[in-house]
């Protein structure tokens, strides 16, 4: 990709959960840096954690936005904050993650500004042309933003993220809340055990498991080979409406998209709704019993056999060479 | 309780889908609609509420006038009425004129209740909800598993990577939903029947106040530069177990440098 001149500040918004910084960010800063400077925005109590870590990736500047009454109202307040930033900092673009809460941030700022919106880009080039992926991976589309500051919604684990340590100048900024901001309040949140498991779509590695997996209980094997490759769990449609998995690990058109390094179908035949969420991995792989399945049009590596063999001799084997 | 779900017709993704070269838009033509599967469940959802609170429930459509199949469905399933918002001029909206557009279209229905799909399986963008309650200036509830409704308050589970968080609101809202919330039914033979006799009001952009130069292609905030067929991934080796499919796949692993 090529490097263009500085065209100024590009505003990234951190992705955080508490002050837990999302490996996604890291990937918007590195974009950021290719394009202009990059000014990272924090929102939200926890930042002291996370300031090592913008600056170990060439945030240029951070703007911390701390009140935790940002974070209290769905999504609106941070819209809102960035709206602010854009009138005062005049940035050349906003990136935020593409994930569903920041493609949301970016629908609400798209209308306070007046300004273009593209969602899931894959790639960024100069002028900011956005590369994206569509109907299942089908199609590559490059889009742009011919009206407005440019908001670009960039999809976990599409840029590998690069360190580029600097010094950030540290801003503080806050804004006023309109009512309507304020409409929709968050009473809890309910963090789920998620265990020790890279979250789906940030992974390099997702393993996941289909009907050919056959139970709630036999996902185990499942997450034996996840674990020793360090991989996330994913799960095929068949697998969750059987409520062998939960929702949130579906992969697949309704469910999440990954795009990680590697893919490793396990008994899951490919239909094109799975596909539209895991067609853009670097590399995939099949363990599938029928030779016949969809899934193996797909593979850089497959293997016709029953998974309750293979996987676990997998697993086995991994663990040995380790 | 004045509930309206938007609802798209979108090309079957069991389909071949394409962009037309002469203008990079969908091409609707060359496959079949159904309507967004996201949208089943919306509309499934303003139907439970209707039955619990009393109301009225209007589906929203703009798209093609082929959408009105899309549009018959959802009253077969139980809908009251409809408004089908179709113009050549609204060709090749994007998300920004899009919203613009329904904003205009529920300044005529009025609604205690916007209810969508969290996405559509053509475009995918997933921010058509957040725009609404943005421009209408409503409480924005979505990305919904569950939705409760207790008199002007309205609770809902906000699905979310880590979980979920519960949030409280006030009517009137927009909310979104994704899958699983609810099993949407199938329209009924009498379902099927009574749809053919309620009411489809079409109104032209003018009704709405709407410039046709702000929507459409030529006003879109976005355009396509270029797009291409996806090069074909390399065909890749499969073999078949002999006791050793593990240790084969971890070969391959070990040249790709995994483990
Ligand atoms: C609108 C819509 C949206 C959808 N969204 C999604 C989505 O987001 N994600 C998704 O995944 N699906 C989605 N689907 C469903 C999709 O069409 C498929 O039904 C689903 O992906 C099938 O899951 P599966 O591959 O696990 O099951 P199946 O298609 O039943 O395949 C199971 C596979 O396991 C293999 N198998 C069985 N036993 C073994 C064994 N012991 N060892 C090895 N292999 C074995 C079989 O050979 C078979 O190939 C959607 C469908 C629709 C209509
Ligand atoms: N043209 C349209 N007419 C009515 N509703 C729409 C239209 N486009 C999108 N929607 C609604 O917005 C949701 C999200 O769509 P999208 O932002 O395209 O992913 C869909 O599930 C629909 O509920």
């Amino acid at each position: 990709m090529s490097v263009s001149p500085t065209q100024g500040e590009i505003l990234v918004l951190v992705d955080h959960l508490d002050g837990e910084l999302k490996k996604v960010t890291l990937e918007l800063l590195t974009l950021a840096r290719r394009h202009g400077d990059a000014a990272a925005v924090w929102i939200g109590p926890g930042y002291e954690g996370a300031k090592e870590k913008l600056a170990e990736y060439g945030a240029a500047k951070v703007y911390v936005a701390a009140s935790s009454e940002l974070t209290d109202y769905v999504v609106a307040p941070k819209a809102e904050l960035l709206a602010q930033l854009v009138a005062d900092k005049s940035p050349a673009a906003v990136l935020v993650s593409a994930t569903a809460e920041g493609k949301e941030i970016a629908g609400r700022l798209a209308v306070k500004i007046n300004s273009g919106v593209l969602t899931d880009a894959i790639g960024l080039t100069d002028g900011f042309v956005a590369e994206q992926s569509i109907f299942g991976g089908s199609t590559v589309v490059h889009s742009q933003v011919r009206q407005g500051t440019p908001i670009i919604a960039v999809r976990p684990n599409s840029t590998a993220p690069e360190a580029s340590p600097s010094s950030p100048v540290e801003e503080e900024v806050s804004v006023v809340l309109s009512d309507a901001a304020k409409a929709a309040k968050i009473v809890e949140k309910v963090v789920q055990e998620k265990g020790e498991r890279p979250e789906l779509t940030e992974a390099a590695i997702v393993v996941s498991g289909g009907r050919g997996v056959g139970g709630a209980e036999n996902f185990k094997v499942i997450e034996a080979l996840a674990d020793s490759l360090g991989a996330a769990v994913g799960a095929s449609r068949a697998a969750t409406d059987a409520g062998w998995y939960p929702h949130s690990f579906q992969v697949g058109q309704t469910g999440k998209t990954v795009s990680p390094q590697l893919y490793i179908a396990v008994g899951i035949s490919g239909a094109i709704q799975h596909r539209a969420g895991m067609q853009t991995s670097k590399t995939i792989i099949a363990i599938n019993k029928d030779a016949e399945a969809p899934i193996f049009d797909l593979v850089d590596y497959g293997v016709v056999g029953d998974l309750f063999q293979v996987a676990p001799a997998l697993t086995e084997e991994i663990n040995k060479r380790k | 309780m004045n509930i309206v779900v938007c609802v798209k017709q979108v090309p079957d993704t069991a389909t071949e889908r394409k962009l037309k070269s002469s203008d990079s838009t969908l091409d609707r033509e060359a496959v079949d609609g159904l309507m967004n599967e996201l949208d089943e469940y919306a509309v499934e959802e303003a139907l439970r509420i209707k039955e619990a609170h009393g109301g009225e429930v209007t589906i929203l459509t703009m798209g093609p006038s082929t959408a009105a199949d899309t549009i018959r469905k959802a009253l077969s399933m139980g809908a009251d009425k409809a408004v089908h918002l179709s113009d050549d001029a609204l060709h090749g909206s994007d998300s920004l004129q899009t919203s613009f557009a329904i904003q205009q279209v529920l300044g005529r229905t009025g609604f205690d209740l916007v209810i969508l799909g969290s996405e559509s399986t053509d475009a995918r963008t997933g921010v058509l909800a957040a725009m609404l309650a943005e421009r209408l200036g409503v409480s924005q509830v979505t990305l919904a598993n569950k939705v409760e409704i207790d008199g002007s308050t309205i609770r809902i589970q906000r699905q979310t990577d880590y979980g979920f968080d519960r949030v409280e609101a006030s009517l009137p809202a927009v909310v979104s939903v994704v899958e699983k919330i609810n099993e949407p039914r199938y329209p009924s033979f009498k379902g099927i029947m009574a749809a053919k006799k309620k009411p489809v009001d079409a109104p032209s952009l003018a009704d709405l106040g709407i410039d046709a130069a702000q929507v459409g292609l030529a006003g879109s905030a976005t355009t396509v530069v270029d797009f291409a067929e996806a090069p074909p991934r390399a065909k890749g080796q499969i073999v078949t177990d002999e006791g050793d499919g593990g240790s084969k796949i971890a070969d391959f692993l070990a040249s790709k440098k995994f483990v």
